[in-house]
């Protein structure tokens, strides 16, 4: 694909020089580091103490913003470039089509995830700096969900920017997205099940397709097998399927499905008018 | 690349738009070495058959572009094409990333375009660490232009190339222009032919999306 490393270390390039980056970075840096300096590593909570106490709020964080963040941050990202003449210009180069759809999303992928990444990994050297017991198990899990659920986000996003045809339609399509996915957690799907007498078998197959839903439950998952603090969608998740299917399907599921879109957006984007 | 050869044929070229026939079916063929003027009103479609020869868009119809389909083989011809736009697009990248960038993708050496840009009267090197999008109008395209006159090509492309020039600089673009290589195909979309008038060899005019003429006043 003549051009995909090219345009991966343009929007690197370009993402480095926008503000939305270092403030993204400080961010979820900044998290890290307060909850160091709170103490949050030496209180216990149900069973979480230390690092993993640490982590498994990181986390939480993660997964409250970086959805939305992913979402309008990069739903602008094609339909922008249509709109400001980037496009135009960067597709009269001899790049492929490939190169430069996948370029860009391998870019916004890296610059996403590595200063989060970068935070969790900070945290486990202060950790180990500081005599703190290391959760190796479930750093590498919350890594691999955290890209997970960046590929995820990046493929509606993508998708919905490739089908835009303006910022304004985009970046409100991303957002009705991401409040489909809110309205669909457990708790309101309790109440949609009391109200209406759904059968708990469908509602609880809707969470299942709701990468937000997975997240939930799969981050709680390795500290709380009984998921006592989470609603009920998730113990009913748990207690049919085993604890480690439910792990690697929260990988796998949220990955394929960003890919999917991906590659739906892809194959609009060839086919149609590319500006 | 011959001279006299037709190195784009656009055969029955039907665009599109809302029900609109921006493009309507237009039959033309472009010779390696003609210097064509692509005049007519704003909306005639000169932009619009421009973006079908560069693979932009989806039509109904024929174009073949150094013999390739230019949607199908799009890096190819690309390859062989220099396109200078009507907006500067506000790229994010310094004019050294942006130098760098187009002289790995098109394997031409950097001091080649910085060439071309200190004959325009662009000192390069002064601007190196700025961002594109905070050059000035008329500096945009003048580098723009060097990217696109600074490598080799068969085909050059530009729509409304000077628009943002200044007076001088119009007329040392348009000295440039005379003295690139003959062979080359040009396509200069503009509404003021009297500043091309010297350079050109062929005006094809659009109206309603045909050639509603096509006078070849050089013969190649």
């Amino acid at each position: 694909m003549n051009g995909f490393n090219h345009i991966v270390n343009l929007d690197i390039r370009q993402t480095l020089r926008s503000k939305w980056f270092w403030g993204y970075s400080i961010l979820f840096g900044g998290f890290v580091a307060l909850m160091f300096a709170s103490g949050i590593t030496e209180s216990q909570i149900i069973g979480f103490l230390g690092l993993g106490r640490l982590m498994i709020t990181f986390i939480q964080i993660c997964i409250s913003i970086l959805p939305i963040f992913v979402l309008i941050s990069t739903v602008r990202s094609v339909v922008g470039d249509r709109e400001s003449n980037v496009l135009e210009y960067m597709l009269s180069m001899p790049i492929s089509l490939g190169g430069y759809y996948w370029g860009k999303l391998a870019g916004r992928f890296i610059t996403v995830f590595i200063p989060v990444f970068l935070a969790l990994l900070g945290a486990v050297a202060w950790g180990t700096f500081s005599n703190i017991t290391v959760p190796w198990d479930v750093f590498i899990f919350y890594s691999l969900l955290l890209a997970s659920m960046i590929i995820c986000f990046l493929g509606i996003s993508i998708f919905i920017s490739t089908l835009s045809r303006s910022q304004e339609l985009a970046i409100s399509m991303a957002f009705i997205t991401w409040l489909i996915l809110v309205a669909f957690l457990d708790l309101i799907l309790l109440g949609v099940m009391l109200r209406f007498r759904v059968d708990a078998g469908v509602i609880i197959s809707i969470a299942m397709f709701n990468p937000l839903q997975v997240f939930r439950t799969a981050a709680i998952a390795l500290f709380d097998p009984n998921l006592t603090v989470l609603g009920p969608a998730s113990y009913y998740i748990l207690d049919r399927v085993s604890q480690p299917v439910f792990v690697g399907f929260s990988i796998a599921y949220p990955t394929l499905l960003g890919s999917l879109l991906a590659w739906l957006g892809f194959r609009s984007f060839k086919r149609s008018d590319l500006i | 690349m011959k001279q006299n050869s037709p190195i784009i044929k656009i055969k029955n070229l039907t665009k599109v738009f809302n029900r609109i026939h921006v493009v309507d079916d237009l039959s033309v063929n472009f010779l390696a070495g003609e210097r064509i003027a692509l005049i007519g009103q704003n909306g005639a479609g000169k932009t619009t058959l421009i973006r079908c020869i560069l693979g932009h868009y989806v039509y109904d119809g024929d174009v073949s572009v150094l013999g390739m389909n230019p949607r199908l083989h799009r890096k190819n011809v690309l390859k062989r094409v220099g396109f200078i736009p009507q907006l500067p697009p506000p790229l994010r990248l310094t004019v050294k990333e942006l130098l760098e960038f187009f002289s790995r993708l098109t394997k031409t050496k950097k001091d080649a375009f910085i060439e071309v840009a200190d004959s325009l009267g662009l000192s390069v090197k002064e601007h190196w660490t700025k961002p594109f999008f905070k050059l000035s109008g008329g500096m945009k395209q003048k580098l723009l232009i060097s990217l696109a006159l600074g490598r080799d090509i068969d085909i050059l492309i530009m729509d409304e190339p000077t628009a943002n020039l200044d007076p001088k600089a119009r007329e040392k673009f348009i000295e440039l222009l005379s003295r690139f290589n003959k062979k080359t195909l040009m396509i200069l979309s503009s509404h003021r032919i009297s500043e091309i008038e010297n350079l050109i060899s062929r005006v094809v005019e659009m109206d309603y999306g045909r050639a509603a003429l096509d006078k070849i006043l050089i013969k190649i």
